[in-house]
């Protein structure tokens, strides 16, 4: 994002002598330009201009040349010798370009460089150096380091280079005593992309006088009257027969030829010092003076080499099958939709490629160190087809972030002005007086804009003559007004202006939104009221586990083969139906996950990893379940309301995110210190957090035990179970298989547990419990123990004694299961506590004598008998 | 068996001898052999007071009254004192040491980004406003589009957004793709819940978001936003301040209060980002980066079918995991998103 110096800033609005960076940032800020970074000076000093009085060469063993020199550094620095005379210091240089005579950079012993480098007397090649003469890299002005800063090439005047003497401070020559705001410009602010708009935006925010450079510029640039006796610079013509969304990708084409044009010419200091601050290299005159041109303007510029250019210049699509090599040295298969820059060689209309238009030049055309005839091309692009071509051969240039951000349409005879301008005084060049404009820009439609929308919209209370003034100074045109409704024309540099609400935006922010006054709307006098009873649901589940003991986590829901393989997933099967990332961000995770555990246990992991033990850990959230068969999702316009069928059609290609909650429980269940009751995790603590989930929700969850066969890989074979909400699956609980413990690093008979929640929140439902009575007659208390055979459940066997004892069951315990010789063969013992209370009397020895052979017969009927 | 003789000596010596060893004796024990001693006195006397003429009977009468009031006296005493320091040796005896550290029933911990959504999605249904939720995986229609992000927006490339793959649709600028994306942001509940809901609608959108940034200290690409919207008649940025101050003083207490810059957002417009004093900030009380906001863009109401003359509305998103860092001095997104259990130990239910 753009790099705001103070210095050149001033040259569009003025600045209070002492306004620091840090008011600066606050100032733009106010208007919406927010502060990125206020980057402060990586150097310290002594940085000196120093005079090489003599250069001597000496040959080294290894082959290089050094030379010792004496560099005058003024009398401040000079070194004292032995009768107390000042003499110049001596100083080791290994650079090819030191010679006797030259102005150079100066660092001192005590200068710290960038990287901390910091400068010191030191002895080599044989000779004390006490200090260094400096490269463009080793002082954070550039990438330069193939020799020294000679300041002679630094563009300073023949009077301003006589001027430089031995000891002037260098830091302030070059400012690298001086901070730079950087600033992030939001995608509606093209125009800040420039001195002149973020002047524009200061004086908006501060009230500073300021002087819109384009005006000026546009009036001096040659009328393009369209006289027939006159030939302009060059024949252009716009042949677009591929528009974006209507829009011819080029309605403005100006192009104006600067002719003997000195190719020795060095850049001016100052154009310099504030390209490279600017975060741009130096690279010649022309080009520094295109990419000045467009930093301070906002308009991207090219120079081309026009004694390379046959007309016309044909502005149009690619064709199917052409490619370019671009400036960058990078080939590109062109699109259809790609604008380009074309001239004609032998006659032949648009048949060679200058260069992807707005984004970057090719190879064939541009400027170079011989040019004596530049042709500039200040053009106006449309933001779509930039932004397209950028995007497409990944190029995101100076030029193309300006162009698709929208550049003003009526700024190319001005930049043109003034990069011919500055050819002409530091090049020599004679700008014609012929330029070419081809011109097709529409005018704007003017914005209807009840001042009223102010109020409506912001809140604000202002007077119409002030909307219609802060209109008027960010460069609209205002008309009307007499019934409190304008016609507002945007001006050029503001393609975001379109609609009311953003004139209301500009009102408001130029007032301040800090004088919007403060009020809380009412509650909305219809409509359900609190959380849904889903987002409850999710709470007392989230609650529950917690005070259960476990610790909830969020992972990241990014999946990928080998967490597929650990997990004992099919790979290929679970790929198949997994949303997959186009751009992950770990190439081995480029999947969502359709269950909640895998990744869950790499939290678990990083947890045992660290060190840690006893991890029991749950996760609520949502899982991704790709249907390879779903409906592409139709592309629909925004502003408008799609249909219902299109609605549908969007849900529709959607793949179902349920929410889940998961469990995994490790090492101790139990562990009660000194107290001394410690117990390891099996299926049963897993067990006892569904259980808990079920009853904290009120949901009648039962536990069905699949045949190890039907287990899935991931469990236990013989501890596992199906969760049931009345006939609705919600989820598996139980252990993990023993493989899984070992790819994971979990102790053996790890526990786990995952839930559909949508799945068991819809079995709710909802109403209020109903209360039954309280019976204060006595109760009846047995103890019933059964033999069964080990196929028959201890679910199976109490839903059997509940069934049959009927409403005068209170209550049922499972109090003890034992199996052995005793039993016998495939045999177990069930014993349960049943109380038996009736509502509405005492029960009597038959009573209770009765409901017990009920019992008793009902049980024999799935093979339990009464132990005796 | 022969008639004993009423001695009022031996009855009178029995008891007080009785009333003496009360005095030294110190169990219970000891005073039940004492008083089944003295009672064996006193009951043969009773019965010989039969056999005495009956001009006698009443003075022996009295005074085996009075030696039974006597030691009734001291026996009780001392009984009531002899039980109470047996209880207290007892009580003494069963002493523990309280401070020993005792977890048998250890709570587990909620994790703070969970908690501090429901504490935004109470802050909001305390306002009479409804909480919506909207998909992660999302169409590219509700995430950019019915935002007023057109498929050539440049925001729509700053957005770092997770692409699903796909070959079956082409987007509006013809790149081949699914039309889906992981969602960047919760405002793509936006038109979701406008269409589903309908006007006047307050909603607050609690979720998960993805970006394409990868962990560090500041950055997590899967975080949490808060997204906020009301469509009504007569709404305007000043309502917009106001639920955002008392946002403010709901998670920062009672000096925080929020300040509004001009930037930009496709959805709304005028459009500002929303700035948080935070009275505990590190350094002194200062301004700190909250959020985004600002008044409803008309082409996102006309999305859902919505007339912007009639109707305005606010939004605004606030992210969790920056209300968090902020409010609990978090130094490091990693502590907040690793699922560390030390880390989600230390806010145990609550945060």
């Amino acid at each position: 994002m753009p790099m705001i110096d103070i210095d050149w800033l001033k040259d569009h609005v003025e600045v209070p002598e002492d306004l620091t960076y840090e008011q600066l940032a606050k100032d733009l800020v106010k208007v919406g330009l927010e502060e990125e970074e206020i980057h402060s000076s990586q150097v310290t000093g002594p940085i000196v201009v120093g005079y090489v009085v003599d250069a001597t060469p000496e040959p080294q063993k290894n082959g290089k040349i050094i030379n010792w020199c004496h560099v005058d550094v003024g009398p401040e620095y000079n070194e004292t010798d032995e009768h107390g005379n000042k003499v110049p210091r001596g100083i080791i240089c290994g650079a090819p370009n030191m010679a006797a005579g030259e102005k150079v950079v100066v660092t001192l012993p005590g200068a710290v460089l960038p990287g901390d480098f910091k400068i010191e007397p030191r002895k080599t090649y044989g000779h004390i150096s006490n200090g260094m003469c400096a490269s463009e890299r080793e002082l954070g002005l550039g990438d330069n380091h193939d020799g020294i800063i000679l300041l002679r090439n630094y563009g300073f005047t023949p009077e301003e280079y006589d001027a430089l003497k031995p000891g002037d401070d260098a830091m302030h020559l070059l400012h690298l005593d001086q901070p730079l705001l950087e600033i992030n410009i939001t995608p509606d602010r093209g125009y800040a992309f420039s001195y002149r708009g973020v002047a524009r935006e200061y004086h908006h925010s501060t009230g500073a006088a300021y002087v819109d450079p384009a005006v000026e510029l546009n009036a001096k640039a040659p009328v393009v009257a369209g006289d027939p006796n006159v030939t302009p610079d060059i024949e252009v013509s716009i042949e677009d027969d591929n528009p974006i969304h209507g829009v011819p990708g080029c309605d403005r084409y100006y192009a104006r030829a600067v002719r003997g044009f000195d190719p020795a010419a060095h850049t001016p200091n100052w154009m310099r010092r504030r390209l490279v601050r600017a975060g741009m290299r130096s690279i010649s005159l022309a080009v520094d003076v295109t990419n000045y041109v467009m930093l301070d303007l906002g308009q991207p510029m090219h120079a081309y080499d026009m004694d390379k250019i046959e007309g016309p210049i044909v502005v149009r699509r690619a064709r199917e099958g052409e490619q370019l090599t671009t400036l960058d040295g990078k080939n590109h298969d062109l699109s259809t939709e790609d604008l380009l820059i074309t001239d004609s060689p032998n006659g032949d209309r648009g048949s060679r490629i200058l260069g992807i238009a707005g984004v970057m030049g090719g190879l064939y055309g541009e400027v170079t160190a011989d040019t004596k005839n530049i042709l500039l091309e200040a053009a106006h692009f449309d933001q779509v087809t930039i932004a397209r071509s950028a995007r497409r051969h990944k190029i995101p240039s100076e030029a193309s972030r300006r162009f698709e951000r929208g550049v003003d349409s009526q700024l190319q005879p001005a930049a043109a002005q003034m990069a011919a301008e500055l050819l002409s005084r530091y090049g020599d060049g004679e700008p014609s007086m012929h330029p070419t404009d081809v011109n097709n820009v529409v005018f704007r439609r003017p914005i209807h804009f009840k001042a009223s929308e102010v109020a409506r919209v912001a809140g604000l209370d202002v007077d119409v003559n002030r909307i219609s003034d802060i209109l008027t100074d960010i460069g609209c045109r205002v008309a009307g007004g007499g019934n409190g409704e304008f016609s507002v024309t945007a001006p050029s540099w503001r393609p975001d202006l379109n609609e009311a609400c953003d004139l209301v935006e500009e009102v408001a922010r130029l007032v301040g939104y800090d004088e919007i006054p403060v009020t809380v709307p009412p509650a909305p006098v219809n409509g359900a009221v609190g959380l849904t009873p889903e987002q409850r649901h999710r709470r007392e589940v989230a609650n529950e586990l917690a005070e259960y003991g476990m610790v909830e986590a969020l992972s990241y829901p990014f999946i990928g083969d080998e967490e597929f393989k650990e997990f004992g997933y099919d790979v290929d099967a679970t790929k198949r139906v997994s949303v997959e990332i186009t751009n992950p961000l770990a190439g081995n995770r480029p999947y969502l996950r359709r269950d909640i555990l895998p990744t869950l246990a790499g939290t678990v992991q990083l947890n045992l990893r660290r060190g840690l033990e006893n991890i029991s850990l749950y996760e609520i959230g949502h899982v991704y379940l790709w249907d390879p068969n779903a409906p592409a999702i139709p592309a629909l316009p925004g502003g408008v309301k799609p249909t219902d069928e299109q609605l549908a059609a969007l849900d529709a290609g959607l793949p179902e995110q349920p929410m889940h909650v998961a469990g995994i429980l490790t090492g101790l269940a139990e562990n009660s210190g000194w107290l001394g009751g410690k117990r390891t995790v099996d299926w049963s603590d897993a067990v006892e957090a569904v259980r808990r989930i079920g009853e904290r929700l009120g949901a009648d969850l039962t536990f069905d035990q699949p045949a190890a066969a039907d287990v899935p890989a991931q469990w236990h074979p013989g501890r596992t179970a199906r969760v049931m909400a009345g006939d609705t699956f919600v989820g598996l609980v139980g252990e993990l298989h023993p493989h899984i413990d070992k790819a994971l690093g979990f102790p053996e008979h790890s526990a786990a547990f995952e839930l559909d929640l949508d799945a068991l929140f819809a079995t709710l439902d909802g109403k209020p419990v109903q209360a039954k009575p309280i019976s204060t007659f006595p109760p009846v208390k047995q103890d019933l123990a059964f033999t069964v055979p080990t196929t028959v459940s201890a679910a199976q066997l109490e839903d059997v004694i509940r069934e049959a004892a009927g409403d005068a069951l209170e209550s049922i315990e499972l109090f003890d299961v034992f199996t052995g010789d005793q039993i016998g063969e495939g045999l177990k013992s069930l014993a349960f506590a049943v109380v038996f209370r009736a509502p509405d009397k005492t029960l009597t020895a038959e009573d209770s004598e009765a409901i017990r052979k009920a019992i008793v017969d009902k049980a024999a009927g799935i093979g339990a008998q009464l132990r005796a | 068996m022969a008639e004993v003789q009423f001695d009022a000596q031996a009855v009178t010596d029995a008891v007080n001898d009785g009333i003496a060893k009360i005095e030294n004796a110190s169990t219970s024990e000891e005073l039940k052999a004492i008083k089944s001693g003295v009672i064996t006195a006193l009951t043969q006397a009773s019965k010989a007071i039969g056999s005495l003429p009956v001009d006698q009977k009443k003075d022996a009468g009295k005074l085996m009254g009075k030696l039974r009031a006597d030691f009734g006296r001291a026996f009780g005493a001392k009984e009531t004192q002899v039980k109470a320091d047996e209880e207290a040796k007892a009580l003494a005896a069963e002493t523990v040491d309280m401070t020993l550290p005792v977890d048998r029933k250890p709570l587990g911990a909620r994790h703070p980004i969970s908690r501090v959504i429901e504490d935004i999605e109470d802050f909001f249904t305390s306002m009479g406003w409804q909480i919506s939720a909207g998909p992660e995986v999302e169409t590219e229609w509700y995430n950019f589009d019915a935002l007023n992000f057109g498929p050539d927006h440049p925001a729509r490339q700053m957005q770092d957004t997770f692409y699903v793959k796909g070959n079956q649709a082409k987007d509006a600028a013809g790149f081949v793709g699914s039309n889906m994306v992981v969602r960047t942001q919760t405002s793509s509940d936006q038109v979701r819940a406008l269409i589903t809901r309908g006007v006047p609608l307050y909603i607050a959108s609690p979720g998960r978001v993805f970006r394409t940034d990868e962990l560090d200290a500041t950055h997590t690409p899967v975080f949490h936003q808060c997204e906020a919207l009301a469509v009504d008649k007569h709404l305007t940025m000043a309502d917009l301040k106001g639920v955002l101050d008392k946002l403010a003083v709901a998670m920062f207490g009672p000096e925080a209060k929020t300040r509004l810059r001009p930037s930009y957002f496709p959805f709304t417009e005028p459009s500002a980002e929303l700035d948080l004093w935070f009275p505990d900030k590190k350094g002194g009380p200062g301004w700190l980066e909250w959020g985004g906001c600002g008044m409803v863009n008309p082409n996102v109401l006309k999305s859902a079918g919505i007339d912007p003359d009639v109707y305005t509305g606010f939004a605004f998103g606030v992210g969790v995991e920056r209300t968090l860092l902020l409010r609990h001095d978090i130094n490091d997104m990693h502590d907040l998103v690793e699922g560390d259990v030390r880390f989600s130990e230390q806010f145990v239910m609550g945060e």
